[in-house]
C-alpha cells in the first residue's frame, strides 16, 4: 500500500476560548518526511492547534486526520497509542523537576516498554548523545541553563524513535550559541531519522533555515503558505509585514481601543 | 440581582462538587491498577505527605496534650475529680482533637505541599509532557498523591493521639500530682472498642477529605504563579471547612 503524502490534514477546523474565535475553517496539510513551519504573531493560537492536532483540546468543527485516521472519535487508549507516534518538544522544556535528566529520558520508555535496565542505559545515553549532553545525564533539571534543558526535552522527545515531531517555539530565549544548536538539530533529527517534524515558531529567520514549507496562521487561518522562497517574494501585505517584523501593517500596533481623544479628554475627536 | 447572585453560587457550588465527586470517583477507579503497579510512587508519597509531617504532628499534640491535661485537672479538682483527668483528656483526644487536629496540621503542612507540587507541576507542562508521552497523569501523579496522603492521615491521627496522652500524662501525672494508676486505669474501664473506632472512621474520612481537596485543587489550579498560590490556600481553607462540617456530621450520626 503507497502511504500517502499527506500525514496530518487539518480540516475546516473551528476552535474558540469562551467568546473568543481562534480558528475559523483552518486547512492545513504536513506532508511526510518534511519540516513543516506554522509561523504567526503571538497570540494566534499557534500553540493551541498544536494541542488540537495532538487531541489534547477538541476542536468545536472540523476535523484533523493523522495517518488517515479521524482522532476525534479515538477512545483513550487509541489515543494514547497514537500520542506514542508524536514527540514534543515544549517550549519551556517541561521535564519532570524530580528526576534526573538520565531518568527524564528514560521515563518514556520505562513506561511503555520492559526492556532491560542495561538496554535503556544504552538508549538514554544514545539520545543523550545526540544532543549533546551525554555528559550531564547526572544533572538535575534545575542545574541546567534554558538551551540544555530543551535539548534534554528534544532528548527526550526522540527517546522512543516517534513518527512525529513536534517544537513548540524552540528557539525563544536562547542564546545565538543555543539556537543555533536547536537549529542544527532539527534539520540533522529529521534528516536522520527520517520523521516529520512540525515547527511553531514567530523566528522567521532561523524557521527559514530548516523549513522546507511553512504556514503563515493569522485571524483563525491560514493567511499564506509555501517555500520559504514563495514566502519572501509574496504580496500579501500581511505576511510582508510579519516577514519583515514591520510595527504596523495589516496587524495594527494598537490593541482594539475607543477612540483616544474621547477616553483621554472625554470628548468626540474631530 | 441578589437572589440571582446567590442562585449563581449555589450552581457554581453545586458543578464543583459534582466535578470533584467524579475526580473522586476516577482517582478510585485507577486505585487498583496504581497499587498493583507504581506501589513505589504510593510508599513514597506516604514518606513525603506522612513521614515528613511527623514532627509537625508530635510536637503539637505533646502541647495540645498538655493544655488539656491541664484545663482538666483544674476544672475537675473542684469536684475533686482529678483522678478522672485521663478520661477527659483520653476521650477528648481519641474521639475528637486527635483526627480534627491531626487533619487540620496536615492540610497546613502536606496539603499545601500537594496541591502547590501538582499546580507547578501543571503550570510548567509537566502534566502535559505527560499526556503527550501517552502517560496518564492521573496514574502517575495524582493517585499516587492522593493515596499517600490517604493512608497517612490515620497513621499521623495514631501518632498525635498517642503523643497527646503522653503530654497529657506529663503535665497531670509528674507535674500536678495525679496518680498514675488512676490516669491510665481510669481512661482503661471507661474507654470502649467504639470510642476508639470513631476516631478511626474520622481519621480515614478525613484523610480522604484532605487528600481530595489538596490533588484537586492542585490538578484543576490555573497554571499561573497567583492560580498555584490560590489553589495552594484553598486547599487549607477547603479542608479545614470540610473537615469540621464533616466532623460534626460523623458525630451526630454515632452518637
Amino acid at each position: 500500500m503507497k502511504l500517502s503524502e499527506n500525514l496530518i490534514e487539518v480540516r475546516d477546523l473551528d476552535f474558540s476560548r469562551g467568546n473568543r474565535p481562534i480558528f475559523k475553517n483552518l486547512n492545513l496539510t504536513i506532508q511526510r518526511g518534511k519540516v513543516t513551519a506554522v509561523m504567526g504573531p503571538s497570540g494566534t493560537g499557534k500553540t493551541t492547534l498544536l494541542q488540537l492536532i495532538t487531541r489534547q483540546l477538541d476542536p468545536d468543527a472540523g476535523t484533523v486526520i493523522v495517518d488517515g485516521v479521524d482522532i476525534a472519535p479515538l477512545n483513550q487508549y487509541e489515543l494514547y497509542r497514537l500520542r506514542q507516534r508524536f514527540g514534543v518538544l515544549f517550549q519551556n522544556g517541561a521535564l519532570l523537576t524530580d528526576m534526573s535528566v538520565f531518568e527524564n529520558v528514560a521515563f518514556p520508555i520505562r513506561e511503555h516498554t520492559k526492556l532491560p535496565d542495561r538496554l535503556i542505559r544504552h538508549v538514554v545515553l544514545t539520545k543523550l548523545h545526540a544532543v549533546g549532553l551525554r555528559g550531564a545525564a547526572d544533572l538535575m533539571p534545575s542545574q541546567l541553563s534554558g538551551g540544555m534543558a530543551r535539548r534534554v526535552a528534544l532528548a527526550r522527545a526522540i527517546a522512543m524513535d516517534p513518527d512525529i515531531l513536534i517544537y513548540d517555539e524552540p528557539f525563544v530565549g536562547l542564546d545565538p550559541i543555543s539556537m543555533g544548536v536547536i537549529v542544527k538539530l532539527v534539520d540533522e533529527i529529521n534528516a536522520a531519522l527520517g520523521i516529520t517534524s512540525i515547527v511553531v515558531s514567530h523566528d522567521v529567520h532561523d524557521v527559514a533555515a530548516v523549513a522546507d514549507y511553512s504556514y503563515v496562521i493569522a485571524d483563525g487561518r491560514v493567511a499564506a503558505s509555501g517555500t520559504p522562497e514563495e514566502l519572501s517574494n509574496t504580496s500579501s501585505e500581511l505576511v510582508r509585514q510579519f516577514m519583515l517584523g514591520l510595527p504596523d501593517g495589516p496587524v495594527g500596533f494598537h490593541y482594539d481601543a475607543p477612540d483616544y481623544d474621547e477616553q483621554l479628554l472625554g470628548r468626540r475627536g474631530d | 440581582m441578589l437572589f440571582r447572585e446567590i442562585f449563581v453560587t449555589f450552581l457554581n457550588f453545586l458543578r464543583t462538587f459534582g466535578a470533584m465527586w467524579l475526580f473522586f470517583l476516577r482517582l478510585l477507579g485507577h486505585t487498583p491498577s496504581v497499587l498493583w503497579k507504581r506501589f513505589a510512587l504510593v510508599g513514597y508519597q506516604v514518606y513525603n505527605a506522612g513521614a515528613l509531617s511527623i514532627v509537625i504532628i508530635m510536637v503539637s499534640a505533646l502541647f495540645v496534650g498538655g493544655v488539656l491535661g491541664l484545663q482538666a485537672y483544674s476544672n475537675l479538682e473542684r469536684f475533686n475529680a482529678e483522678d478522672t483527668t485521663g478520661i477527659f483528656a483520653g476521650f477528648a483526644l481519641i474521639k475528637e482533637i486527635g483526627p480534627v487536629i491531626t487533619a487540620l496540621l496536615f492540610a497546613g503542612r502536606a496539603g499545601t505541599a500537594l496541591a502547590s507540587e501538582i499546580g507547578l507541576m501543571k503550570a510548567t507542562d509537566q502534566l502535559s509532557a505527560m499526556e503527550m508521552m501517552a502517560v496518564n497523569p492521573l496514574r502517575y501523579v495524582a493517585v499516587p498523591r492522593f493515596l499517600g496522603g490517604a493512608i497517612s492521615m490515620p497513621l499521623l491521627t495514631a501518632v498525635f493521639t498517642t503523643i497527646g496522652l503522653l503530654g497529657a500524662h506529663l503535665v497531670a501525672v509528674e507535674l500536678m500530682g495525679v496518680d498514675v494508676g488512676a490516669y491510665w486505669q481510669q481512661l482503661q474501664s471507661v474507654l470502649d472498642p467504639e470510642d476508639v473506632h470513631e476516631g478511626i472512621i474520622k481519621s480515614v474520612v478525613f484523610g480522604l477529605i484532605a487528600s481530595l481537596v489538596a490533588v484537586w485543587e492542585g490538578y484543576n489550579c490555573v497554571p499561573t504563579a497567583e492560580g498555584v498560590g490560590r489553589a495552594t490556600t484553598r486547599t487549607v481553607v477547603i479542608t479545614a471547612i470540610a473537615v469540621l462540617v464533616f466532623d460534626f456530621m460523623i458525630t451526630a450520626l454515632i452518637l
